[in-house]
């Protein structure tokens, strides 16, 4: 009998490896045979440690579980989907998982993330054989087909920037996937890394294919180790099946893939600071142009997408790129992996099509606070991205509408906060923030991220509040315009939706106290 | 250091040079290796790796300098990172944060006077949905609250 324990970072955070070491005992103890699969997680992480039994009738799940549960889990006989507190029944049929659009997180705790015949037995490598078959151009325009976009945050076209790399002339191309996933609120990239990381390898070797490039590097965070190892051994596994190398699939194609590790900068994250210091350099930004499609890693033609951007393909070249722009929203078309995080209820991963409203999200999938509280704030798209009041709650999951309200949606994170945020202790976190992970290299982000954390302590402290109220609105327009990248750039998103939707926060506590 | 200890920094950090040798862009691959072997990475294998890497010593000591993971001087036998960012204020980690270092007496960054434990800021360790979190000798951990952040400090021999 099978018995799935994830071992995702998040599931291990909160007992999953002392659980799966508890059910061994006990089942030994018992003489009963079980095989303990360990699965990634299914993404719903306010359940997890997520234990499933396999039955004829399908997965059975019990949730939260302890080491301490194991024996009375042996006494309903769970390996047999026996009745129990904790059972929370066929884990398919929960209805944040069965509301989801799993394009691309079908597998995601399903499968045993390092067995390749799971893998393919759940539908995975046909994307490639499909590739195979219409060859680059085809790839190309299956992609562009798609209306996929970069899922990083940025939102530029996939198939387009493959194209522009397909059609440069080089004697060596790559391919990078940015999986420097250091947004707060955000593990999309993570779990695709240790859930399914054979789909991660397939996306790329299929943009290897379709641009001509034979190398690729995965650049991650230090911060994920799990995903590393993961990661890793997939890569092995897959040269030793003839997915990477040489002549892959029985094809004329080569390719092959590294994994690389980041060390602590966020601003790795932008991609010219990551194909830096991809290079063995400070991860200092490049000024753009020339884009990295043309002048890329080690000056050469490069695609660099986003985790999810790479994965979301081997579904769209195996079902068509008409399957996936089939849903969407304007010009959003497919899929985002929303990742319900901060102070929320049901926290987890969310994979929908676009156009569900940001109240949707947060209330009816994300069943409001954890504390139970009011919501007062949710960030959307991680540390640069804008707090939204619930009066903005009716805003369409879709990157034009987040950009008409000022927002973003950036690599799919929404941080809820309940009404015990102190919305100007977080404004002044974005300017302390970006003054931490700034390269230095323009003087807009360097200099102005410093004055910004001074000056919300000047207004704290009631020093001509108004006067530094207006002087922050002119830094923000400084480093919006006049950064090299979305950190400097962006930082005036968190810091001006927070005074602009809360400005009772931004009242010097002197005066707040008198008014009282 | 002594001329010995040096000799053998210099020596390690050589062969670690050379292993890495092959790939494209080594440095930050090098330096992850220097520090896992230390526990930090030490001035004196800057001129070594510049020799190595036919770099100059003040490239080396830019990109050594650029990164939060290098250290420059050895942690304490424990090493716990806390997560500071968004997620993990959105649950109250500042708090637990701030009760644990007043606790131990610590700023951000600092070692306890016996060399048992050092505590650091981290920004986001991705696991956002189980917040507040933390990560003890590369353990991770999550749902903590003011009391389990002490213990998970504290029972750390």
């Amino acid at each position: 009998m099978k018995i799935y324990v994830p071992q995702d970072m998040a599931s291990i955070a909160v007992g999953a490896n002392r659980v799966a070491a508890a059910i061994a005992a006990e089942a030994q103890s018992r003489n009963i045979p079980v095989t303990i699969v360990r699965n990634g997680s299914r993404g719903l992480f306010w359940l997890e440690p997520l234990v499933e039994v396999a039955t004829a009738s399908g997965r059975i799940g019990y949730s939260c579980v302890t080491p301490a549960d194991v024996p009375s889990l042996f006494e309903s006989r769970f390996f047999d989907g026996g009745p129990h507190p904790k059972c929370v029944g066929h884990v398919d049929q929960i209805p944040y998982l069965a509301k989801q659009t799993r394009f691309t997180f079908a597998r995601a705790g399903l499968i045993d993330p390092l067995s390749l015949d799971d893998y393919r037995h759940h539908g995975g490598g046909k994307g490639l054989e499909t590739a195979l078959s219409l060859g680059p151009s085809g790839i190309v325009a299956a992609v562009k087909e798609s209306g996929l976009r970069g899922r990083g945050g940025a939102g530029f076209p996939t198939g387009i920037k493959w194209e522009t790399v397909a059609r440069a002339a080089a004697s060596q191309k790559y391919i990078v996937c940015n999986a420097d996933e250091g947004d707060s609120g955000t593990f999309a990239d993570r779990l695709i890394m240790e859930a399914d990381p054979f789909m991660l390898i397939e996306g790329m070797v299929i943009a290897g294919i379709a641009v001509g490039a034979t190398k690729g590097y995965i650049y991650t965070r230090s911060e994920y180790p799990f995903a590393i190892q993961v990661m890793e051994r997939a890569i092995v596994i897959a040269r030793y099946a003839g997915l990477l190398g040489s002549e892959i699939g029985g094809s004329k194609y080569e390719f092959d893939l590294e994994v690389r590790t980041g060390a602590g900068a966020y601003v790795c994250g932008e991609e010219t600071s990551l194909l830096e210091s991809l290079e063995g350099k400070r991860g200092q930004v490049r000024a753009k142009p020339p884009l990295p499609a043309i002048h890329g890693l080690f000056g050469k033609p490069t695609v660099i997408n986003n985790t999810i951007s790479f994965a979301s393909v081997p579904f769209i070249l195996a079902e068509g790129g008409k399957a996936y722009a089939d849903v969407g929203y304007g010009r959003s078309r497919g899929t985002m992996p929303v990742q319900l995080a901060g102070n929320i209820k049901y926290g987890g991963l969310f994979e929908c099509a676009f156009g569900v409203t940001l109240g949707e999200l947060v209330n009816d999938i994300g069943g409001g606070t954890a504390s139970g509280r009011a919501v007062r704030a949710v960030q959307a798209g991680g540390p640069l991205g804008a707090y939204f009041p619930t009066s903005l709650f009716d805003t369409p999951y879709d990157y034009e509408e987040f950009a008409k309200r000022d927002g973003l949606i950036g690599h799919g994170g929404l941080v809820v906060f309940d009404d015990t945020a102190n919305m100007a202790a977080m404004a002044r976190f974005a300017m302390e923030f970006c003054a931490l992970e700034s390269c230095g290299k323009c003087t807009p982000c360097r200099i102005g991220a410093v004055r910004g954390a001074e000056t919300f302590d000047k207004i704290a402290a009631g020093v001509e509040p108004e006067k530094n109220k207006a002087l922050i609105r002119d830094l923000c327009e400084t480093m919006k315009f006049g950064s090299l990248c979305a950190l400097g750039g962006f930082t005036p998103y968190p810091v001006l939706s927070a005074l602009n939707h809360f400005p009772e926060d931004f009242v010097p506590a002197p005066v707040r106290r008198a008014a009282e | 250091m002594s001329s010995e200890t040096e000799g053998s920094v210099s020596q390690i950090v050589t062969k670690i040079a050379e292993d890495h040798q092959h790939l494209e862009g080594p440095l930050l691959p090098i330096l992850h290796a220097i520090q896992e072997q230390f526990g930090f990475v030490p001035q004196d294998a800057e001129p070594v790796l510049a020799q190595a890497l036919n770099l100059t010593r003040a490239e080396i000591h830019g990109v050594v300098s650029f990164y939060h993971d290098f250290r420059r001087a050895p942690a304490g036998r424990h090493i716990l990172k806390i997560c500071r960012a968004e997620a993990c204020q959105s649950m109250g980690g500042e708090a637990n944060a701030r009760h644990l270092l007043d606790k131990l007496g610590l700023n951000w960054g600092e070692t306890t006077p016996d060399g048992r434990i050092t505590v650091e800021a981290i920004y986001c360790l991705g696991l956002c949905a189980t917040a507040p979190s933390a990560l003890l000798d590369g353990e991770p951990v999550g749902r903590l609250d003011a009391g389990t952040l002490e213990s998970l400090a504290m029972d750390a021999a």
